[in-house]
């Protein structure tokens, strides 16, 4: 859908498209699912979130995050925090704690329910500036800034195990009775999470959208091609990359809020390196750099792993392993760039070509060394510039 | 006891095992630019090399020293056929390699539970690799001493490959400047295979040293690969020397934190103390490439 | 940049005020009647789709079986399908045939609480056997309370739990740690302990409890360190520190894999049985092998069931094990806990005459079961049984020989309200006010 910002008639297939979501969402899904089945969706949704936001860091900004988890959790964890407060009543201690030696102080911040909202907001959106903005200035990127991502993720895993006594350590949170004051286990209640999580997502997407159609989207996808370029031209990169990465940030922050009345637990092993990495596969699949790819396509996985590995548990594993091998080599734009490049042909034959194609449409060719300069978004992730081999590419500024 | 001493041996010991695992990974990165996340089940498939050895010899010592060059040729080719295969499509898309390879990491470790089970096997250690050495009044045991000489080993005999052969000439040449070694008449694609096989040979023989401190399972290699991925990016890419010194300094500070703190606190701060280094050195310890913008 | 910012953010608002709305014509609240009690009183149309009439019955077994856990795991679901078929065998629960619904845990407690929940609301089964961590078993409890079903938990954990939809047919802690503790002092004369555990909820309470009973019978902890889950890294360390210590024995609750690290160190510096013996609460048979027999043989384990038990409902068990899975598949104890914890459900269901859920737990007091470890019988109160306490030794087979065991079964005290000296721990009000 990113591939047609211009042009009427593109416009308006895109806004249908939005509504056609939208009721298949909040009309269809609540009419033919049963109540397990929307719990399921919901649940997956919010790991939807959390893939919007990849798309826009990874996809349009080039940044491979394989630590969202952190927000993720982050954004979990407070709103767990409030839960078990508000389930325990003014004075009340959580259930959780076997051998806690009374609350920390921090619990008592997130009391508050508008100040946990405030924080499911605000903590991650700190957390990746500070960090974001230390990396970025540095220009530490691509390949050192994936592994950094990923060591977070781990060390933030770890460090939520060995707090038994003030978070829950491996068991993590759960057994909620409340939501803002709704009993959890009322189906309507239920429901009721299940479309704001829907009216989240939509929303998440159509900031992306707004955000890619801004001067801000088309400086955030040069610097993902050409960062120097960027900084010649008298912006500040890293200030481009980090707003990008707070966005997403934020994203999993409210993915990770919303997932804990919906599951009714957060434990260190919804934040570590697998659930991170697991994240970037449905974005990877779908199609980062497109607008509803990361959505297809983390819905997508989420489908699949929960009815495949319930039947064949190795296969699914090999499955997994291959279609993300298979879809990251040969399909680089994604699933959705099949769709859309095909569509695309057809409509727009003869028309001027924008400069947005969907990302990687190029395919495997696209970021060959010695082809044409790829169009500006193509294969998401050619790094003129930052190519660590330091290899001189034709069109990189040198 | 010396706890000073002995908690120094404990940090050589880990940041000799680091080494082990990050010099395979930081010669294919400082290559190709590869970040490749299926080193970790390179270094499984030696260890379980090992393991099958050790069936087909009685004597443990034997097998030991039969496992650790066919441990490498078994990495290697596995590292070969990983680079024919994936990685060579996927030139200049490093970040895509390192998804990819993470996709042939899960396949590996899935296959590795479909052969020998999920359960670790016993990899038995020769006789005169058990007990310990005290040196200036401090225990340190054999099998580490071992490990740290075998990376030290590989460490000297990397160095004079890359220094003083005609191979190493190549090898250096492709990482400074593939273009201009391309022009120069260096097969380069060769080379990359080369490469590739020795990087990923010496995750096989790690994979054998590993046997011998710890458990023999399909998961085994992602327990140090997010630690040696660390010592790459502090070491630097294109030389050994930045991996060496990357690899004990921390492996000893670890140690020392895990001393002091608890082992949990210990690896949030050394990941604090690679953040605050990366704000000094954003391109690592040592760097070869000159012309570099970033 | 300027101008969209403003843009987003007023769509961006748009959603919220959406959201509200949403939000504002919900059901239940809180203050509603009846809602404290929210977890007791289902609200989701809680009656049971368990279908009764016909000649089968269909019963959930969800273990881990991809994912670290699923070494463990496994096994377990073995035995527990071993029961399920020998029961059918011997003509059924209630001359039902069991119908068995397999689930994997995948080794995540959000997918075991996703499995649950499809188990119990969708497959309709009539009771649940599996879990292992006790994150699974935190993540599947609002499950099970909730929909009102039953899970069968059938591993050794750390107690301070007991909610009346789980039977808990592993051991809690005064029947493993206390007996290991007494053990130690009497048996041992250990008058100081280091503590190695892996860094989880387990291990932390064991040595919470462990401390409490210290400062009671004087014996010094001179030493606590954690490794965390799955990693080896800190070994090293924690062993130098254990050695430094002179403790008179080790305490180990280490989980996993760390064990084979840590054994083979301690062997490699010199420690020994001997020297100073180490007692674990997490090895059994299956893990021998992997940690290596002639690094563990001597060391000392505390458990309530060994292959070695000698008795004929074991001897037919550990024949009909070796059976199934082969001359090589060793039992262990959290296996023969789940394979009696089927047995105890149908005694409980015959009890009952019914498989009505208020039908079972009514029933279940007293409900007893000659298992392979002896004699298990319900505790109706806790939900937990009453289990013999056994330490045992390993031999140079790389099995277990009992070398003490409790005069009698030990009635489960998961809360640990018969000990005067754990008034002090902080217990979960919600089961242990």
């Amino acid at each position: 859908m990113s591939a047609v910002v211009t042009g009427l008639r593109p416009r308006l297939v895109g806004l249908s498209g939005y509504a056609v979501a939208a009721l298949a969402l909040f009309v269809l899904a609540p009419l033919v699912l049963t109540d397990f089945r929307l719990r399921l969706l919901a649940q997956f949704l919010c790991l939807a979130m959390v893939a919007v936001g990849i798309g826009l860091a990874w996809g349009r900004g080039g940044m491979l995050t394989l630590g969202q988890g952190v927000f993720f959790g982050l954004g979990a964890y407070i709103m767990a925090i409030h839960l078990q407060l508000s389930d325990a009543g003014p004075g009340g201690r959580p259930s959780f704690m076997v051998t806690g030696s009374g609350l920390p102080w921090w619990w008592e911040l997130f009391r508050h329910p508008v100040a946990a909202v405030v924080g499911i907001v605000a903590v991650p959106a700190l957390v990746a500036f500070v960090l974001g903005y230390a990396v970025f200035r540095r220009k530490v990127k691509g390949a050192y800034f994936a592994i950094l991502s990923q060591a977070l993720a781990s060390a933030f895993a770890l460090l939520l195990i060995s707090q038994q006594g003030t978070i829950g350590g491996s068991n993590g949170l759960s057994n909620f009775q409340q939501f803002f004051g709704f009993v959890l286990n009322d189906p309507v209640n239920r429901r009721m999470i299940f479309f704001i999580c829907a009216g989240v997502l939509l929303g998440m997407v159509a900031v992306v959208h707004q955000l890619m159609r801004s001067r801000y989207g088309e400086l955030l996808t040069a610097v993902r091609d050409g960062e120097e370029r960027v900084r010649f031209l008298g912006y500040d990169p890293a200030l481009v990359k980090v707003f990008a990465y707070v966005v997403a940030a934020v994203f999993a922050g409210v993915g990770g809020a919303l997932f804990v009345p919906v599951v009714g637990i957060i434990s260190p092993s919804n934040v570590g390196v697998v659930p991170s990495i697991g994240f970037v596969i449905g974005v990877a699949v779908g199609g980062r750099a497109t607008l509803l790819g990361p959505v297809l396509g983390s819905l997508a996985v989420s489908y699949a792993g929960s009815t495949l590995s319930a039947e064949f548990e190795s296969v699914w594993i090999y499955l997994q392993g291959l279609l993300f091998i298979l879809v990251v080599s040969f399909l680089p734009g994604g699933v959705v760039s099949l769709v859309s490049d095909r569509w695309r042909r057809r409509t727009d034959k003869g028309s001027d070509d924008t400069g947005d194609e969907p990302g990687g449409a190029g395919g495997s060719t696209g970021g060959e060394a010695g082809g044409d300069p790829p169009p500006a978004s193509a294969a998401a992730e050619v790094p003129l510039v930052d190519d660590p081999t330091g290899q001189v590419q034709p069109g990189g500024v040198r | 006891m010396d706890a000073v001493l002995s908690q120094l041996y404990a940090g050589i010991s880990l940041g000799s095992v680091l080494l082990l695992i990050a010099l395979g990974l930081s010669l294919t990165f400082g290559q190709m630019g590869v970040i490749n996340m299926a080193h970790g089940e390179f270094i499984m498939a030696g260890a379980y090399t090992a393991f099958v050895v050790q069936q087909i010899f009685s004597d443990v010592g034997l097998s030991l020293l039969v496992s650790l060059p066919l441990a490498f040729v078994v990495g290697g080719l596995l590292g070969v056929l990983l680079e024919v295969t994936l990685i060579s499509r996927l030139y200049h898309r490093p970040l895509d390699t390192l998804l990819v390879t993470w996709g042939v990491s899960l396949i590996l470790q899935q296959v590795a539970r479909d052969i020998f089970g999920a359960p670790a096997v016993d990899v038995r250690a020769p006789s005169w690799l058990q007990g310990n050495v005290e040196i200036l009044g401090a225990p340190f045991t054999t099998s580490r001493i071992f490990i740290v000489v075998l990376s030290l080993v590989c460490v000297t005999a990397l160095g004079l490959v890359l220094r003083y052969t005609p191979l190493g000439r190549r090898i250096r040449a492709v990482v400074q400047a593939r273009g201009l070694a391309e022009t120069s008449g260096i097969a380069t694609r060769t080379t990359d295979r080369i490469t590739f096989f020795i990087g990923s040979g010496l995750a096989g023989v790690a994979g054998v040293a590993l046997t011998l401190i710890g458990s023999t399972q399909p998961y085994m290699g992602t327990t140090y690969i997010v630690d040696a991925f660390l010592v790459v990016v502090v070491g630097g890419i294109g030389q050994i020397k930045g991996a060496v010194i990357a690899a004990f300094a921390l492996g000893t500070l670890q140690a020392f934190f895990a001393y002091s703190q608890s082992v949990s606190t210990a690896k949030v701060l050394l990941l604090v103390v690679v953040i605050v280094f990366l704000q000094v050195r954003p391109q690592g310890l040592f760097s070869v490439r000159t012309r570099s913008l970033a | 940049m300027t101008a969209s910012p403003a843009r987003t953010a007023a769509r961006s608002l748009l959603v919220a005020g959406l959201v509200t709305v949403l939000a504002a014509c919900g059901g239940a609240r809180v203050d509603d009647a009846g809602a404290e009690a929210g977890a007791s009183a289902p609200a989701s149309g809680g009656s049971s789709c368990v279908d009764t009439s016909g000649d089968t019955v269909k019963v959930g077994l969800l273990n881990s079986m991809s994912g670290t856990m699923s070494i463990s795991e496994t096994t377990v679901r073995r035995s527990l399908e071993l029961a399920v078929e020998e029961i059918n065998a011997a003509g059924g629960v209630m001359d039902k045939q069991l119908e068995v619904v397999t689930e994997d845990g995948a080794s995540d407690p959000t997918v075991f609480a996703e499995r649950a929940t499809k188990l119990v609301q969708s497959d309709c089964v009539a009771a649940v056997f599996g879990g292992w961590t006790s994150s699974s078993r935190k993540a599947m409890l609002p499950v099970f309370e909730s929909n009102d079903a039953l899970l069968f938990y059938p591993v050794q954990y750390e107690g301070l739990e007991a909610s009346d939809n789980i039977f808990y047919t592993g051991a809690t802690t005064n029947q493993q740690i206390i007996p290991a503790l007494d053990y130690l002092k009497d048996e041992l004369g250990v008058t100081s302990l280091h503590l190695v555990g892996s860094d989880y909820v387990f291990p932390q309470t064991a040595n919470a409890i462990i401390k409490a009973y210290a400062e009671e019978y004087d014996i010094e902890i001179v030493g606590e360190d954690y490794e965390p889950l799955g990693s080896v890294e800190g070994i090293p360390t924690i062993v130098n520190r254990v050695q430094a210590s002179g403790a008179d024995a080790v305490f180990n609750t280490l989980n996993g894999d760390s064990n084979v690290s840590f054994f083979t160190q301690y062997a490699d510096v010199g420690l020994d049985a001997e020297s100073m013996p180490v007692i674990s609460v997490s090895i059994a048979e299956e893990e021998v092998p992997g940690i290596g027999v002639e690094r563990l043989a001597g060391q000392y384990t505390a458990w309530n069931y060994y292959q070695t038990v000698d008795s004929p409902e074991n001897e037919a068990f550990v024949a009909a094990f070796k059976a199934a899975y082969g001359d090589d598949a060793v039992t262990s104890d959290p296996m023969e806990a789940a394979y009696a914890s089927v047995y105890l459900w149908k005694g409980m269901v015959e009890e009952a005459g019914s498989l009505d859920v208020a039908a079972v737990q009514e029933a279940a007091d007293g409900v007893s079961f000659a298992a392979p470890e002896g004699e298990v019988t319900v505790n109706g109160d806790n939900h937990h049984i009453a289990k013999t306490a056994l330490i045992g030794q390993v031999n140079a087979e790389g099995l277990i020989d009992t070398v003490w065991s409790s005069d009698a079964p030990i009635e489960p005290d998961p809360c640990l309200e018969t000990y005067e000296w754990a008034s002090m721990l902080e217990k979960d009000e919600t089961y242990c006010g």
